[in-house]
């Protein structure tokens, strides 16, 4: 009973320590996100709650709390709460494979990056649950279009999750950083050879996610506030979080798979003795800086535009890169796992 | 057996964490903010007006044309993994076998973009 409660219990601990620290960061990305915006436009952001607005999001957490949560009479009631329920717990979820350093992931699984692709494809559920059981126009609209919208990029990212596959030989997160381990540093990962694929997976990651420019779901011009409209409190706060859960997400796969996760850019000391996990964060928040500011610069897409750029444009640019990677590890000899080893 | 599970156990238990905590967030304001419901505020928002219909309207078959392609494309994906995985070993036969795959799915796509399928106007 003991040998099997002990390991139990470590889990449990080592989860909660995950996702605590994790939402902490969610918190002060979403406050960097806000500053970010509000720099590019000349504004001050969030600047009252605490020194320079550091406590806001907080703030804003209890101000959810305390609202009065609405349940509309027409709506589905248990599906309408289980919407944000369940978007929020898979978008923490993938998170349980996502290595933050050497030999340190709550489950280093195996099939770890279709896992994560299994999560994120779920993950429209959450906004189709939501939008269908509000039982009103505006979500119903909007939950279409995003499912649409998440469905199509999906293809361009599975696409693209290939090309590294090829290159790196394995499902496992930390083998694929660890294929990247060369003696090249910062040259010797993925996004100089697959550069194209990495400007796909950026842009696909913001339409999966549903971030400006592609929040085509919220475009608060058409659809008020998409298929959130009929959600207040703690139920909206759950989607609010979902999303950014997710972006951090694909900020953390993007330099997992194409930035060497936690190894350092430049391969000798004193570079190599900061801890891996530093580098780690630098790089997930380095893209979500590049993201926030996509968000600052870019104006929103149209539908048909966004659906254009997903079917005809990016899908057929990476089954191309998949043939050209293949067609030269095969030609080269390199084969899987092979390609820049020193 | 047990190795199987020292994997995946802690995948369960890390979502259910995650599925413990949404949980918690999503009941704490049922149970401590102030409620006073009126037919107004529980009523669907349409702009101003009462609702003319249901909302679970007929829509676009478009949006059904995009979930059949959906499913021929990401199985085509979910065929690559194993593939990709194995790559270095399996030669040119391997190579040129996903390729004649790939090919006939490229005139597959092709078709659909010429008979306009992808096209939203």
């Amino acid at each position: 009973m003991t040998a099997w409660l002990l390991p139990l219990i470590l889990i449990v601990v080592k989860s909660v320590a995950l996702i605590v620290v994790l939402l902490l960061f969610v918190a002060y990305y979403l406050y960097a996100d806000r500053k970010i915006w509000a720099a590019v436009q000349l504004r001050r952001g969030p600047n009252v709650v605490g020194p320079w607005g550091l406590w806001q999001s907080f703030a804003d957490l209890i101000k959810f709390a305390l609202k009065e949560p609405i349940v509309p009479d027409g709506a589905n009631k248990l599906v309408f709460l289980l919407a944000p329920c369940v978007t929020a717990m898979l978008a923490l979820s993938a998170w349980a494979v996502i290595p933050v350093t050497e030999g340190v992931a709550i489950a280093n699984i195996n099939v770890g990056i279709l896992y994560i692709f299994a999560i994120s494809s779920l993950s429209v559920y959450g906004i189709i649950m939501g939008g269908w059981a509000s039982n009103s126009k505006y979500p119903f609209l909007a939950a279409l279009r995003s499912a649409a919208q998440m469905v199509s990029y999906e293809v361009s990212i599975g696409f693209v999750i290939i090309t590294v596959l090829l290159c790196a030989g394995s499902l496992n997160l930390a083998d694929i950083v660890h294929a990247q381990d060369t003696r090249f540093g910062l040259l010797g990962w993925y996004w100089l050879p697959l550069f194209p694929m990495l400007v796909v997976f950026f842009v696909s990651a913001m339409a999966e996610t549903n971030r400006p420019p592609f929040d085509l779901v919220e475009a608060e011009s058409e659809l008020v506030a998409g298929f959130m409209v009929e959600y207040s409190a703690t139920p909206y706060m759950l989607f609010m979080l979902g999303e950014y859960v997710a972006i951090v997400t694909m900020c953390a796969m993007m330099a997992i798979l194409f930035c060497g996760g936690w190894l350092s850019p430049i391969p000798f000391p004193p570079f190599t003795w900061i801890p891996g996990i530093v580098w780690f964060i630098l790089k997930v928040t380095f893209f979500f800086f590049m993201i926030g500011m996509v968000k600052a610069l870019v104006p929103r897409y149209r539908y048909d535009q966004l659906m254009r750029l997903g079917w005809k444009v990016f899908l057929p640019i990476s089954l191309f890169y998949v043939v050209l990677v293949a067609g030269v590890l095969q030609a080269t000899g390199w084969g899987a796992g092979m390609a820049l080893r020193p | 057996m047990t190795g199987l599970l020292a994997d995946y156990l802690p995948l369960i238990v890390f979502i259910g964490v995650a599925l413990f905590i949404a949980t918690a967030l999503l009941v704490v304001p049922f149970l401590v903010a102030f409620k006073s419901p009126d037919p107004e505020k529980l009523s669907a928002y349409e702009c101003g007006f009462n609702a003319f219909d249901d909302a679970r309207m007929k829509f676009d078959v478009r949006f059904y044309l995009v979930a059949i392609l959906f499913i021929i494309f990401d199985l085509e994906v979910a065929f690559l993994f194993p593939w990709a995985i194995t790559f270095g070993d399996l030669g040119w036969f391997g190579f040129w076998s996903m390729m004649v795959f790939l090919g006939v799915l490229t005139v597959g796509f092709v078709y659909e973009w010429r008979k306009g399928a992808l096209e939203w106007d």
